[in-house]
This record gives C-alpha cells, sequence and structure tokens, in this order.
C-alpha cells in the first residue's frame, strides 16, 4: 500500500481548498484544471506508458458527453446513469479505434493521424446531425438537484472532479504495478522484442486504449454537467485533443502525477495570459505552444523528469549504478 | 518429444524479385547446438525471422516439436517456448536491465514480485549480476548481447535462436561468452546459432548448415562443411576451391 500514499498526499492536499475558499474563481479554476488533469490521465495511460500519441482523445471526450447529454435531453434519463453510459460509450469508442488501428498495424505518427481523423469525423457528424442539435448543440435542462448531477455551489463539483482525478491516479498506479504495466511500456520501448517475449501486443494495446478511452470519458460526462452546454466544437473539437496530450507531456509523459502536474502548468499559464492580454482570443493556445516547445526542447522528461533530477542531486551516486548483486 | 525440435520444410521467401530463402529444408536435433552459417547476405536472418514468426513465409512449412507453427504470430510461438535475439540489439532501452530481463519473467509470473526475483537469477547466470538496475541504454556492446540473450532465456524456451551473439565482441569477450552459450545446452536447450565467428562456431556447434544466397548448400560437421568445396566458393568466390587444392591461391 506504500505505493499509494502519494497519490493520499497529493489528493489530501486538493482536499483542502474547499475548506480554506469558497471562491467561485479559485474554485472553477481548480475544476477546470481537475478536469483537464483527468482528459490527459487518460492519454498518459496510453501515450505516456503505452507509447502510442493519439492526436484524437477529443473522441472518447466528446462521445462521453454526448451520450450523456442526449440520454438525458432526448431520453429524460438520470444523469448519474449518464454519467456511466457516457464512461461506457466513450470505451467502446476507444474499442472501435483501438480494433481498427492495432489491427492494421498502425504504428507512431499514422496511429496519431488517423486517431485525429476519427476525433475530426466524429466532429463533423455531430455538427450536421439531428440528434446532436447539429450546429446549435445540445442544452441540458437547468435542474439543480443532487440527483441530477447538478448543484447549486461549485464544491460539489469540485469533489466530484477531485474524486474522479484520484481514481484515475488510483487505476494508473496499479497498473504500473501490474504485469500489464509492465508489457505496456515494453511495448512502447521495443514492441518487435516484447512480441519475441511472448507479449501478444495487440491484445495489450487494445486493454490500454479501452482504459484510456473510459479514462477521459469520465470527463466528458463531467464536463457537460458541468456547463450543462456543448458542441460539435467544444466535445470533439482539436483544443481537448491538444489539452490532453499537453498536459502529461509537460507533466512527464508516463509517470503517475504527469497529467496533473502538467494540467496545473498549462491552466496558470493560460489563465495569466488571458489576464495580461486581457484575453485575447488563441493567445494562450500560442502559449500552449512554446511551452511544449520548451518542454520538449529542455526537459523531454516534463517537470516529474526536472524534480527527479534536482530531488537526486543531493544524493547523487558515483557515476556507475554498480548497486544490488541478486 | 520430438526427436527433432525443430524442422524446416521447403521454406522459401521472395521479396519482391529478390529471392532470400530458395526451399530451405533441415532439422534441429533436440538438444544440440545447430549453427547456421553463410556469407553475408545469405539470408540467415531472413530464415530466423520466418522461424520465429516475424516474418510469413511464402511457401513452406515450420514444425516445432510436431506441431505446424507457420501461421502462429511470434507471442504464440514464443509461449510455445521458441525464444530468439537480436542480430541489433533491441533492448528496452529506458528501463534498468532487472526490468528489461522481468519482461520476459512475466510470461511465466503474473506477480511482479516474482518476475523481478526470476530475473535475478537470469541475470546472474549471463553475468549481467552486477548491472542488474543499470539502464539498458547504458550497457556496452557486451552487456547488450548479454541482455539479449538473458531476455530470451527468462522465458524459460526450449529452442533459443540466436542472432549473431558474438557479432562487435572482441576476442576477450567472445571467449567469456562461449560458456555461457554452451551452459545453456547443457541445461537441456535446444539452440540455433547464426554466427560469423568460426572460431566459435567450431568451438560449440555439433552441427552446422550453409546457406547461401537463400539455399542450403551443404550440412555436417565443421569438419566436413569446412572441407566441402561449394562451401569456400559460396565465402571465396567462383575456382577458389581449385585454386586453394592446386596450392596456387589467387594473388
Amino acid at each position: 500500500m506504500k505505493k499509494y500514499w502519494p497519490i493520499a498526499v497529493a489528493v489530501g492536499l486538493l482536499a483542502i481548498v474547499p475548506f480554506v475558499t469558497t471562491s467561485n474563481v479559485v474554485l472553477n479554476f481548480l475544476i477546470t484544471t481537475l478536469l483537464i488533469a483527468l482528459v490527459g490521465q487518460g492519454w498518459n495511460l496510453l501515450g505516456g506508458y503505452g507509447g502510442q500519441y493519439s492526436f484524437g482523445h477529443a473522441a472518447f471526450f466528446g462521445t462521453a458527453a454526448y451520450t450523456t447529454a442526449i440520454l438525458q435531453v432526448q431520453y429524460g434519463i438520470n444523469a448519474w446513469v449518464g454519467l456511466l453510459a457516457g464512461i461506457v460509450a466513450g470505451a467502446l469508442v476507444g474499442v472501435v479505434i483501438g480494433v481498427l488501428c492495432f489491427r492494421s498495424g498502425l504504428r507512431g505518427s499514422y496511429f496519431s493521424l488517423v486517431t485525429l481523423a476519427f476525433a475530426e469525423v466524429l466532429r463533423i457528424i455531430a455538427s450536421v446531425t439531428p440528434i446532436t442539435g447539429a450546429g446549435v448543440g445540445t442544452l441540458i435542462k437547468l435542474d439543480l438537484r443532487p440527483e441530477s448531477f447538478q448543484f447549486q455551489s461549485r464544491v460539489p463539483f469540485y469533489w466530484i472532479v477531485l474524486i474522479m482525478v484520484a481514481l484515475s491516479l488510483v487505476v494508473v498506479r496499479a497498473v504500473e504495478n501490474s504485469r500489464f504495466g509492465a508489457y505496456l511500456v515494453a511495448i512502447r520501448e521495443n514492441e518487435g522484442a516484447a512480441s519475441a517475449l511472448g507479449i501478444n501486443t495487440f491484445a495489450v494495446k487494445l486493454a490500454a486504449i479501452t482504459i484510456s478511452a473510459a479514462i477521459t470519458a469520465a470527463a466528458g460526462c463531467f464536463y457537460a454537467q458541468y456547463f450543462l452546454f456543448i458542441d460539435a466544437a467544444i466535445a470533439y473539437g482539436p483544443r481537448i485533443s491538444i489539452d490532453a496530450l499537453l498536459a502529461p507531456i509537460v507533466g512527464g509523459a508516463g509517470t503517475l502525477f504527469a497529467s496533473l502536474f502538467g494540467a496545473l502548468v498549462i491552466k496558470a499559464l493560460g489563465e495569466a495570459t488571458k489576464l495580461l492580454t486581457g484575453d485575447a482570443p488563441g493567445l494562450d493556445l500560442v502559449i500552449y505552444g512554446v511551452v511544449l516547445i520548451a518542454v520538449v526542447g529542455l526537459a523531454p522528461r516534463g517537470i516529474a523528469g526536472l524534480l527527479t533530477a534536482l530531488f537526486r542531486w543531493p544524493f547523487r551516486t558515483p557515476a556507475q549504478p554498480e548497486r544490488g548483486n541478486g | 518429444m520430438a526427436e527433432s525440435l525443430l524442422v524446416v520444410e521447403n521454406v522459401s521467401k521472395r521479396f519482391g524479385g529478390l529471392v532470400a530463402i530458395d526451399r530451405a529444408s533441415f532439422h534441429v536435433k533436440t538438444g544440440s547446438i545447430t549453427a547456421l552459417i553463410g556469407p553475408n547476405g545469405a539470408g540467415k536472418t531472413t530464415l530466423f525471422s520466418i522461424i520465429s514468426g516475424f516474418l510469413p513465409t511464402d511457401d513452406g512449412r515450420v514444425l516445432y516439436d510436431g506441431s505446424d507453427i507457420t501461421a502462429e504470430p511470434p507471442h504464440k510461438r514464443a509461449r510455445r517456448g521458441v525464444a530468439r535475439t537480436f542480430q541489433i540489439v533491441q533492448p528496452f532501452a529506458t528501463l534498468t536491465v532487472r526490468e528489461n530481463i522481468a519482461i520476459g519473467s512475466h510470461l511465466w509470473q503474473r506477480s511482479r514480485a516474482a518476475a523481478l526475483d526470476a530475473a535475478n537469477h537470469v541475470a546472474l547466470a549471463v553475468g549481467l549480476g552486477a548491472q542488474l538496475e543499470a539502464p539498458a541504454a547504458t550497457l556496452t556492446v557486451a552487456g547488450s548481447k548479454r541482455l539479449e540473450l538473458a531476455r530470451a532465456l527468462a522465458i524459460a524456451p526450449r529452442l533459443v535462436l540466436l542472432d549473431e551473439v558474438l557479432a562487435g565482441l572482441n576476442p576477450s569477450e567472445i571467449r567469456d561468452m562461449v560458456p555461457v552459450v554452451r551452459e545453456l545446452a547443457t541445461r537441456g536447450m535446444t539452440i540455433l546459432m547464426t554466427e560469423h565467428v568460426m572460431q566459435a562456431v567450431t568451438a560449440l556447434a555439433e552441427y552446422v548448415l550453409v546457406l547461401a544466397q537463400g539455399r542450403i548448400i551443404a550440412r555436417g560437421t565443421v569438419q566436413e562443411v569446412a572441407a566441402d568445396p561449394g562451401v569456400v566458393e559460396a565465402y571465396l568466390g567462383a575456382g577458389a576451391a581449385k585454386r586453394i587444392t592446386a596450392g596456387t591461391p589467387h594473388a
């Protein structure tokens, strides 16, 4: 269990916030940050640990958001049921994209481009199909009751997204310490060598994209309930796919807290940019681009890599790691 | 257990117009060390890739322990007990030596702790005990070759395909490595190896297959094969055998 204490510390610190402040600005900032952290944690499992760089995680986010919204608006189904249905629907899209891509052996940038294409196709379909509200979008009816997954205050939303992030951290930590996780990393490092060692690389990648999609889908459902409005550009637009990969890459892809660290940094930068420039449209994206270049160029292992280096520095052992002898 | 653990029957492979393997047939006796030798470009690695499932054959069959595995993907063959090393080493670069080997151990060990523990034993057996915690990317050529071997052994194979595990090593490293390979055979594994280092082939192989331009042109003990005029010509060019026996090698 001692492998889970960092999660307890991080979540514990974040859990203090609502007791310190109920400022809507602070809570709103943290809720959207945690939302991005959740979206990115899904990406981190597949991209960071598995080395399969998806450019289209919006496909899972958007499908989940639309599923829960449409179930409520068109069929009057409870929002909590919608949450589960959304996660399942997002995971199913993950299975479909996974089977199509991995069965045909798409790797590297080919996989990235095809995932991007899937998200874009879904965006275009959603922007013309009547059931999604087409170009107008879908508005979830205001019904501020907990049983409808809607709340008067932002505090309960904060708790819910924090619990979701905590669960995603636990899932990823459990994967890290499992055979499945070891196989996933082996595939990232060298797929040919992995299959020579008896790893069914297709099955492992498929499982990874399914879990990854489910995590990102949970964020999609939360988004729909928090903002009560989605349209094709929000749900399936490239913006969410970019957030999904930017947060964990900035944080240090393939490490547990990558997405949480990264989301805090990019959201803080985004807000600071808005304050300084008076909300010039798109400027935060420019900043994101600069940050991404800086991270890839200067700290390819992200914030986690920098922290590890800093933490190890005073205790650095002699150059040759000659410890341990079985 | 079949007398021949591996049987290759009439295997052919074409890359466009190039016939890389031309109706190759041979047996590898259970428990033996067999060497597959031949000049550069003879098709040794292609044949290895076919046996381990990384390349499909155009024709012919591969039988392992009596079962036809021609259509099986690599991971299923590995589960049956076929392990291979790669001529160009393929480490999981960011993982430590122990973690690299544990990926192989996981085939039979579900738990992370048990796999890492099993990896320790394998590392000791191939002489990597001192580098357990070193990242694979920091190993020397000799270390990387040992790691290739260790990972293959971690899946507890019955047939080990060694693709030039000695290439790139200096003479003293080769001397260190030869007993490691021989030890595998004494532990009951069947070994098929490609090798350019004839010193090692002579020291290890009970049986030699010679591949040239995709065809098996000779087979037998090292002495028999070395005396075969066809083999000499395959390496040194047409007419070389005659010139050598006439005692007037070409200047």
